[in-house]
């Protein structure tokens, strides 16, 4: 075992890193897309139900093949960790995209009612309403996202983006389970992790309600 | 007489589909009057009292606040300055009672020392005493607490104008007859214009100078409190019979 990490311990070190390096950049952008996206469709839930419908399909298409699928295109299939990067980011759309709007819709209409009576702007309503009382069930959307996207994560080195799937895919072609295990327990540890600290984190914003 | 501080001048609201939901209403509201609204549910009180802050609108006919067109005004300083009390009391339950209270102060820019200081003041006069009430959640208080509260955020800006939506609705008999007195003895103090929706005859005739029978959208009598238990109007007697009603029972001693 000791043997084991100081042959492989600093290549896991930095497998670990580029696994949360390309979690973090997907999440960032799916966050930075699905959040805005969320609350502009409790505006218009009309327009909800194609654009989550297809934010789901996406959640449905094996993350292997979606890699295979983006690889030929064009400015995307020249950069490994950019290709994987967006395809994380579709994983990780569904569920904040989701929570957003179901967060922001499940909020008791009497509640926005009177924020407008007050005579609060749009702006002021968002900030000061609904997004704290929909904060927890949009973080439970980013920790479903985040654990979601730590797994697929694993995929991306097949396309040779780097990541603890790197070393997974070596063990597995060289029948190596040693080798499978250190790519293997990281990234359940950095998932269990992700979702514990998540987790508390929702809990602390979950609003008693009267 | 004074400029009236609401004025609903041939107000309609009829539905898409054509269904009329308020129609032809004349009303001007003296300032510093407390007036009643009266009807039965669907009669189209909350309507006609949301007509007032912008929260709904006419399909024809204007609403004046203080003499201005309301259609005419920027809705949220409108809103601002108008008081707006509801039995559901509409508490936002991430914010303690002393933000819920000074969310109005809030919005007009007040800092934080100037709105705790209101805050203080406010908390007393409706009848919540005691330093503690404003570090705590809604969910800590009852129903009648929270109505209090809900008060106290309507009159935390100090508006001229005060709407009320069945304040008292939710709660028991005998809570609703302390927050009936204190109500009272706060029109007194203040001043203000007040609108109560109501279904309570009784509690009309304790509170308002004036009462407006609303019944499918339509005012169908208009009367100063003093004038309404003597009425020979059919609409106005069906209330002075429910609540007739309600007391034979126990005033008359079984024989
Ligand atoms: N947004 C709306 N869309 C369609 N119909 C509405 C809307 N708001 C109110 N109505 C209808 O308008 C009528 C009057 O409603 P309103 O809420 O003003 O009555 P109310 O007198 O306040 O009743 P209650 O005593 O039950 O509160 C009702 O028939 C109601 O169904
Ligand atoms: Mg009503």
């Amino acid at each position: 075992m000791t043997g084991f990490l100081r042959a492989h311990g600093y290549e896991i070190a930095r497998l670990t890193f580029e696994h949360l390096w390309l979690t973090f950049f997907a999440m960032l952008l799916a966050t930075v897309i699905g959040l805005p996206l969320g609350i502009v469709l409790s505006r218009r839930p009309k327009l909800a139900k194609p654009i989550i419908g297809f934010a789901n399909v996406l959640q449905t298409v094996p993350s292997l093949a979606l890699f295979g699928l983006l690889l030929p295109v064009p400015w995307l299939g020249e950069n490994a960790a950019r290709l994987a990067i967006l395809a994380l980011t579709g994983y990780a759309l569904l569920p904040i995209l989701r929570n957003t709007y179901a967060g922001i819709r499940s909020i008791d209409p009497t509640l926005t009612d009177i924020a407008t009576a007050l005579g609060m702007t749009a702006r002021q309503r968002l900030l000061k309403v609904e997004l704290p009382l929909s904060a927890s069930v949009i973080l439970a959307g980013l920790r479903t996202a985040t654990v979601t996207c730590v797994g697929v994560a694993t995929i991306a080195a097949a396309i040779g983006a780097g990541g603890l799937g790197e070393l997974i895919f070596r063990g597995v072609a060289s029948v190596d389970n040693g080798l499978v295990l250190a790519g293997a327990v990281p990234a359940a540890l950095l998932a269990l992790l992700a979702d514990a600290a998540l987790g508390f984190l929702e809990k602390k914003l979950t609003v008693k309600r009267a | 007489m004074a400029m009236a501080a609401v004025e609903f001048d041939a107000l309609s609201l009829a539905l898409s589909g054509g269904r009329s939901i308020l129609s032809g209403i004349h009303l001007a509201v003296e300032q510093g009057s407390t007036t009643a609204l009266l009807g039965r549910s669907g009669s189209g009180k909350t309507t006609l009292l949301r007509m007032v802050n912008a929260m709904a609108a006419p399909t024809s006919g204007e609403v004046r606040v203080m003499g201005k067109p309301v259609a005419s005004q920027d809705c949220t300083s409108l809103r601002r300055g108008i008081g707006y009390v509801i039995q559901e009391t509409g508490l936002f339950p991430h914010m303690t009672i002393g933000r819920n209270v000074g969310l109005p102060l809030e919005m007009a820019g007040q800092s934080k020392t100037q709105i705790a200081t209101r805050v203080a003041e406010l908390l007393p006069m409706v009848g919540l005493e005691g330093v503690s009430f404003a570090r705590r959640y809604p969910w800590q208080l009852s129903g009648g607490q929270r109505q209090r509260v809900g008060l106290a955020r309507a009159l935390a800006a100090d508006p001229p104008i005060l709407l009320m939506d069945e304040p008292f609705g939710a709660l028991d008999p005998v809570t609703r007859v302390e927050m009936q007195e204190m109500m009272a003895s706060l029109i007194e103090r203040l001043r203000k214009t007040v609108l109560l929706v109501t279904h309570d005859l009784e509690e009309a005739l304790y509170l308002a100078q004036r009462v407006i029978f609303l019944e499918g959208g339509r005012v169908v009598a208009d009367l100063p409190s003093n004038k309404v238990m003597p009425s020979s109007d059919p609409h106005v007697r069906q209330y002075i019979r429910a609540v007739r009603h309600n007391h034979r029972n126990h005033e008359e001693p079984a024989s």
